[in-house]
């Protein structure tokens, strides 16, 4: 069993698959989150690949505060997905609601819905912080 | 034919954004398409009134993380009319230059997107690799790669030197060589004519008809750009052209963001051989005097609309905006409107929708009997679940 465990955790270090989920966003976090998945950046070196259906991905990425009407979504597609499952908040306001905070349709980060594994703050965050973000996530698989 | 109903978004792998298209289709074309926003609506323009009106640039920055320049342009200037202002030439110049590069990033960005929703994965990693030079550039002279920062209630906040000019012009040298690449792509390319031409279509007399803006109506061969229309000092005392199209279709609109880009590149050599000298900024009071200010602006999507109305503290009384996806959003039912599902994507990404900039709140008000209730939350949700149940379209969210 433990050696099957092992190699379980060898394959989900070596090929993490990513859904990106806007809860609110203002669109510079999710750019840089494309970002860094094109050339300069090049994301899918650690075999990280991003994927269309919740049912298909290991890694959550937020962007954005969670404002009312997403709320409900967010943990859908959070309960959709297989585990085991990690969540990363990109960008302040997915950390904090940052300069939204206390709007009156933001709830507030992420972490207010779901269970978040890994913070990138940043507004927006760069695509070198998110990168360092998910190998340290990826890191943290044993 | 039976006709089927096909949800597509809030999360979609198409969509980059939450909002919810629901498709009514007859086999494989679209009989009928809505459209439900709000996703994004983070209640700005409120927060807006408890804020001062420097802390508003920097929350108006954040309307949309694309054309955060244009939105914080627009309502700077709706500040300064109304403080009376007069900003200096040098200010208004950087500002052009930062609007002009924010657009090419724009359109990079859009280019990469149109290739990926056409499934040309190539263009978009092209694109995309392309942009990084403009980003380097926006990064070097503002000191963010998104989110710039650069505008201060009377100017801006950042001077540019000789050095940083140099290197923009060495940049734009090798945008211009990848531009024309891209352009003979888009006109010679196989791939991209069967997927765009005739699809989308939005001929003309719609267009102004249903008050599409930017990119979508140049493409149906309307002559219409506030930089011409309604022009800042700066526009005035550049050469450029307007770029149209006459195909209004999704071909038309890519060759129009392509031709802007070319332009883009000549304004800003023009920019950085006309900047005068002189200071950057002149002072603003925090207490601006009463009144009410508009101003409009081209943002790489279309028109931007901000109004601001002032009492004479230094907080704003009220703050409206209105983006350019928003004036687009009426038109692209029509567009969707009897093509083929697989073509949906693409329509929808060739407005270059915005969702943050759109979802903006309307008060609704009941024309036949003058009623004018506001809904609370709960009573909000409440019908929206009702409404979707009646159209046998509840998706099993949680209530």
């Amino acid at each position: 069993m433990q050696i099957i465990n092992k190699v379980m955790a060898w394959a989900r270090r070596k090929s993490p698959w990513i859904i990106h989920f806007n809860s609110g966003a203002c669109n510079a976090c999710d750019i840089e989150v494309l970002a860094s998945l094109t050339p300069r950046y090049d994301i899918e070196r650690f075999g990280i690949q991003l994927k269309g259906s919740p049912r298909h991905a290991d890694v959550l990425i937020c962007s954005g505060p969670v404002t009312m009407q997403q709320r409900d979504r967010i943990i859908t597609i959070y309960e959709q997905m297989t585990e085991p499952k990690f969540v990363v908040a990109v960008g302040t306001c997915a950390c904090s609601a940052g300069v939204f905070e206390g709007c009156y349709c933001v709830e507030g980060g992420i972490d207010t819905a779901i269970p978040v594994d890994m913070y990138v703050p940043g507004c927006p965050a760069r695509p070198e912080a998110i990168i360092d973000g998910v190998v340290k996530l990826l890191n943290t698989i044993k | 034919m039976s006709k089927m109903i096909v949800p597509l978004g809030p999360q979609h792998p198409a969509l980059e954004e939450p909002e919810s298209f629901t498709l009514m289709l007859e086999g494989e074309r679209v009989a009928a398409a809505t459209v439900a926003l709000g996703y994004n609506h983070r209640g700005m323009e409120k927060a807006a009134e408890s804020r001062t009106y420097v802390q508003n640039i920097y929350l108006l920055e954040r309307i949309c993380g694309i054309c955060s320049h244009s939105h914080s342009t627009c309502y700077v200037q709706t500040v300064e009319a109304l403080a009376g202002a007069e900003v200096p030439k040098r200010a208004q110049y950087i500002r052009a230059l930062i609007g002009e590069l924010e657009r090419i990033h724009s359109h990079l960005l859009w280019l990469g997107i149109a290739g990926h929703e056409i499934g040309f994965m190539t263009l978009f990693m092209y694109a995309w690799k392309d942009r990084e030079i403009v980003m380097d550039i926006l990064e070097m002279l503002t000191g963010n790669r998104i989110n710039y920062g650069m505008n201060m209630l009377g100017g801006v906040r950042r001077d540019i030197t000789p050095e940083q000019g140099q290197k923009v012009l060495e940049a734009l040298d090798a945008l211009e060589e990848r531009t024309e690449y891209y352009k003979n792509v888009i006109l010679q390319e196989q791939t991209v004519a069967i997927r765009t031409l005739g699809v989308g279509r939005l001929s003309r007399e719609d267009g102004l008809r249903l008050g599409a803006t930017g990119p979508v109506l140049r493409a149906a061969g309307v002559v219409k750009d506030i930089r011409k229309d309604d022009p800042t000092e700066v526009y005035n005392e550049l050469d450029f052209k307007v770029a149209t199209d006459e195909h209004a279709d999704v071909y038309g609109r890519t060759v129009v963001r392509v031709t802007e880009l070319m332009e883009s590149y000549h304004m800003i050599r023009q920019i950085l051989r006309q900047i005068p000298d002189g200071p950057l900024s002149v002072k603003v009071p925090n207490r601006i005097p009463a009144g009410e200010a508009a101003a409009r602006y081209e943002a790489p999507r279309g028109e931007d609309f901000h109004y601001t109305r002032s009492n004479g503290t230094d907080k704003p009384e009220r703050v409206k905006v209105r983006a350019p996806t928003l004036a687009n959003l009426a038109a692209i039912t029509h567009m969707i409107d009897g093509g083929f599902l697989a073509d949906v994507p693409i329509v929808i990404a060739a407005i270059d929708p915005c969702f943050s900039c759109t979802d903006r709140m309307v008060r609704v008000k009941d024309a036949s009997s003058g009623r004018d209730d506001v809904w609370n939350w709960d009573k909000l949700r409440q019908y929206s679940i009702e409404w979707h149940k009646k159209r046998g379209q509840d998706l099993g969210y949680r209530i």
